[in-house]
Order: structure tokens, then sequence, then C-alpha cells
């Protein structure tokens, strides 16, 4: 699968009070929390972004409460794709179980901007850069995971079971 | 080679005599945990299998703790959510307002989690019960709905840092100076999926209401799991509490760590962490003059009896300063009445304290106790980013009890020693 998205580029330990506040997670109604996705760190985030559009972040991306409500509203918001140096664990696990495409790569990462459009294959990890006319290579998921992402998530998995 | 607590645990729980750190697994689970935020969510994917029952009752706990006693119309049909489930699917550990408290305060003063356990929460402070000798870990709502169902999990084994305290406390040091020193120390993702081991002389005669507090924030470095070995003074905790059969582990002398911390306790001050990062910590001492609009005493990192007996040993007989709000919450309801028992309520509302039934409430900026733009708060719970405690352009320094106290009189950031 191959996506093409326009970058929005944050700094490292991005966390979870960031990409949705807790005073938002009185509702499970994603349409309604993705109105608030990345607001304490970006206020006018849903204003700027558009349907495709990729999050890039530094490290440790994700860090803090374990609330899925933070990859679901990412998702919800139109967001393709998130590249990090580095992801924390738990917004890792939830990011696969929800089915929110993220990739880790800390190269690319530091070859890209904000405003710079990328093509990804998710089938290779392979993240090419347009402006830069660089290719990067994201670590590949490991076999397990890439078995939860084939059964759609983990409660496809969780069927099977 | 032999294996490290956290090894052993996950080994057992998988049927194996053995696992190494990068192995992935699939482990039975003893508890599962999810609160009014977080089960919503789980309970939804949960309904969406169409099955009858939960793997078991008795073994998964609802506490809904954050936006409770309900803020507002949306928090009460997120907890009734609960409510409902629990009653259907006939979900013991329920916990109604009256009988709640911090779920991570609240589980171990049940006994329901115990050493040697494999437990999991959908909620970042789970690593919490570590301090039992338990492997605990948060997770999101999804895990949680896949557990509730089939009573399992996949794990990938974490290699394991070990921290060995060395020294002598100093007077006002508490566990929570030792996490945030620690944190301070390797940075909020120095233990990135990893598991923190915390052992020597020091932890050894550490309480077991301080390993709670330095577990609990275990997941602010990142980690996967923070893990004390069980002894004595666990052995003493959970007498009377622990109704089910529970196993003490511990590490092997030829366990293999990533990495050893050896660190000397002696040269540690109360610490404050600065805003937006557990990591900024600091001796208070370093602190400067910083004045301050709230402080909050509790949380599931300090809302526990020793917490509550420190600030009051620091309040009796003095005043909160009138340029500050200062707010006391007990974690659970035994504790507050323990803390009534002992004069320590008594205490804060003399000093002028406003004390609260238990919740989670400001911690998180839910309610309760939330910051204007501008404003400053210390409070004694475990995350100061951006936004945590109400307006993005307010902040948070976190720190122990005894410095909570201390400023919540003199209305700046202070020591004990500073009060006169």
């Amino acid at each position: 699968m191959r996506i093409t998205g326009k970058t929005w580029k944050y700094r490292d330990d991005v966390n979870t009070d960031e990409i949705i506040p807790a005073r938002y997670l009185n509702t499970i109604d994603l349409n309604e929390l993705a109105k608030h996705c990345m607001e304490d760190i970006d206020k006018d985030f849903i204003k700027k972004i558009s349907k495709g559009d990729i999050i890039v972040a530094g490290k440790n991306f994700g860090c803090g409460s374990s609330r899925e409500h933070a990859p679901l509203c990412i998702k919800a918001s139109g967001i393709s794709c998130v590249i990090a140096k580095s992801f924390a664990r738990i917004f890792y696990r939830n990011a696969i179980n929800t089915g929110l495409p993220i990739l880790e790569s800390p190269d690319a990462v530091s070859g890209i901007e904000t405003g710079d459009n990328l093509t990804i294959d998710f089938l290779t990890g392979e993240i090419y850069n347009k402006r830069t006319d660089k290719t990067y290579k994201a670590k590949p998921f490991p076999p397990f995971m890439q078995e939860i992402i084939s059964s759609g998530g983990l409660m496809g998995w969780v069927k099977k079971q | 080679m032999g294996m490290t607590i956290t090894e052993k645990i996950l080994a057992a729980h998988a049927k194996k005599k053995k696992v190494e750190p990068g192995e992935l697994i699939i482990a039975n689970i003893d508890i599962a945990l999810g609160n009014d935020i977080t089960a919503p969510l789980a309970i939804q994917e949960f309904e969406s299998l169409g099955l009858k029952k939960v793997f078991n009752p008795g073994r998964i706990c609802l506490v809904p703790d954050h936006f409770t006693p309900n803020k507002d119309i949306k928090s009460a049909e997120q907890v009734k959510i609960l409510r409902d489930f629990a009653k259907k699917y006939k979900i013991k550990n329920y916990f109604e307002i009256g009988q709640m408290g911090v779920e991570h305060a609240l589980l171990p003063e049940k006994g329901i989690v115990c050493p040697g356990d494999l437990i999991i929460g959908a909620d970042s402070h789970t690593c919490t019960y570590g301090a039992l000798g338990a492997f605990s870990t948060g997770v999101g709502s999804t895990d949680l709905a896949s557990v509730m169902a089939i009573g399992k999990l996949w794990f990938k084994v974490p290699e394991s840092i070990k921290f060995v305290y060395k020294g002598k406390l100093r007077k006002w040091v508490s566990g929570k100076d030792l996490i945030l020193y620690t944190i301070g120390l390797i940075g909020v993702d120095g233990a990135l999926y990893q598991s923190m081991e915390f052992t020597g002389p020091v932890i050894e005669k550490l309480s077991m209401d301080n390993r709670f507090s330095m577990a609990n924030m275990a997941i602010e470095a990142g980690a996967k799991n923070g893990i004390f070995i069980p002894d004595d003074i666990t052995l003493e905790y959970i007498k009377n509490r622990v109704q089910r059969p529970y196993k003490f582990y511990n590490s092997d002398k030829d366990a293999k760590y990533s990495k050893i911390h050896e660190i000397d306790v002696n040269n540690i001050e109360p610490q404050v962490a600065f805003p937006h990062l557990p990591e900024n910590a600091k001796g208070v001492s370093k602190a400067g003059k910083i004045s301050l609009d709230q402080v909050v005493i509790g949380s599931c990192t300090n809302g526990r009896m020793e917490d509550l007996r420190i600030a009051a040993k620091i309040l009796k007989n003095r005043k909160v300063s009138s340029n500050l709000r200062l707010i006391v919450i007990p974690a659970t309801q035994n504790i507050y009445m323990q803390a009534m028992k002992e004069g320590l309520i008594e205490i804060f509302i003399n000093a002028g304290a406003a004390v609260s039934t238990p919740t989670c409430g400001p911690c998180l900026g839910g309610h309760m106790g939330i910051l204007a733009k501008g404003e400053k708060a210390l409070a004694t719970t475990n995350r100061n980013f951006v936004g945590r405690m109400g307006s993005p352009e307010s902040e948070v320094y976190l720190a122990g009890p005894a410095i909570a106290a201390a400023s919540a009189i003199l209305g700046r950031i202070s020591s004990p020693e500073d009060l006169t």
C-alpha cells in the first residue's frame, strides 16, 4: 500500500495530553475527539491539516497516558501515518491495535521538514521525500505484529484465537 | 544464565521454563483493570465480539475514578457504561462512589493484586503494582478488551535495567524524591520498552507506600514496568489483605541487565520536577523563587497514609498561604477514614486546605482544581506536561508531600527547612 501526503513536524516527547487533552476524554465519540487532535501542542492543527497528511516527530512520540483516544483521534482527524524517531511503548501498541499506520525512522525524521511531500510504501517501509529526492527505510514490523495488522487490528486477531 | 524477576514472572505466565529479552510470548493475565476513561472503549470493543461472558468475572476490575464523582453529563454516561457492564457480566470488582478510591491505591489496599501476578491495566500508572513484586504494565483499551475476552495477551519480554540505591536518606527525602531524581538521571525515555528493577540497601528498608510511589512513576521514564523484590515489608503489607495464592520471585545472581545504575542517596535532596517534563528534576535548594497559585497533595503517586502523615506533620498549627489554594485528596475511602481517626483531616482543614473525596480529578486536569492561564501549581502527582492540570498556559511542578506542604505554607516552592 502506498500513500502520498504533506508533513507536519513536531518536537521530541510529544505526549498524549498534547495529542488529546484529558479535558475532552468524557466521550468516546471519535468525531468529537478529532476536533481537538494535537490541540495543546498546535492549537490550529485541525484547521490546517488536509486528509492524508502525515505527522512527523522526534523521539518518544505518544509518551504519557495509556489513552487509546490518542491514536484513534489522530486517525479520525484524517492523518494517514505518523513517522517518529521512536514511539512510547503504550502508544506503539495502541497504534497497532487500532490500525493507525506508524513508522520508526530517525534518519527520515532528521531529513524531513514541515511541508515536505512524502510517498510511503508500507510494504517495503520506504519513505521518499520529494523535496530532497531522498529515500529512507523504516524499521520493519516483527512478523507477529504484521499478523495483528493483517488481521485488521488486535480484535481481529482475538477472533481467530 | 539466570533470569530477572520480570523474566521469571513472564515465563511462569507463558508456561515456559525460560524467556529471554526480545522474545514474544502470549501470557495468562491474573488481573485486568479499566477506569471511566479507558473502559468504555474497551467495553465497546468487547461487545463487538458478541461473547456471552468475560474470561473470569473475578479477575476484572473496573474503577470509575478519573472524572468521578461524575463531573458532568458526559462523564456520568461513561461511568454508567462501566456500571451496566459490571452488572451484566457479574464483575465483582466494580467500585462505586463511596467505596472507590484512586485505582492504584485501591487495588493493593483491597488485596486484589498480589506478588508474582501478571497484571495489565488500561491506565499507564498500572506499573504501580510492581511495588508488590508483580509484573504490572499499562496497556490500551483494545488490549484490555482482548484480555476481558480471552484472559491472555501478547508481550515482548523487556530487557531490565537495575537501579541500586546506597547510602543514607536525608531528612524529608522520600520514594518520590528517589524516583524523580532517577528520571532526571535517565530521562523520560531512559527506560523505553525496558523494565526498571529497584534494589539496594536503601530500597530494602523502604516502606510500601514509598515503593508504590516509585513504581508508579516507572512509566515516566518510558519503562514497561517497575519492580521491587518482595520481602518481609511486602509480606507485612499483604497479610490480612491478599486472599488467594501468591508467589515471591527474586532475580538470579547471574541475571542479565542491559545497564546497572548505582545511586548514592547521601547527596540527594528533596526534588522538584520543573515544567513540562518529569525529567526536569532538581534539588529544592536550586529551585529559586517560584510563587505558586495551587498545591495538590494526593493521587496514585502520593495520596497514601504516609504521604498524608508527612503533610500533616508540617501543616500542624500552621496556615496555608493566603495567596494559594491547597487541595488534599486521600486516595481511598480507607485512607480518608484513617486520616480522620488520626486527626490529620482536622489539621488540614484548620490550616485552610480543601479536603476532597477520593478522585484523580485535578491530576489530569479533569476537575476539582483546574488551573487558569498563567497559574502555577505544585503537585504530588506524576505528570507535569503542558496543560496537564488545566490551561495549556499553566505550569505544574512535581514534588513529594514534604515539599508540597511546606510550599503551601510559604506560597512558593520551599523545603520544610525553610519554615521557622
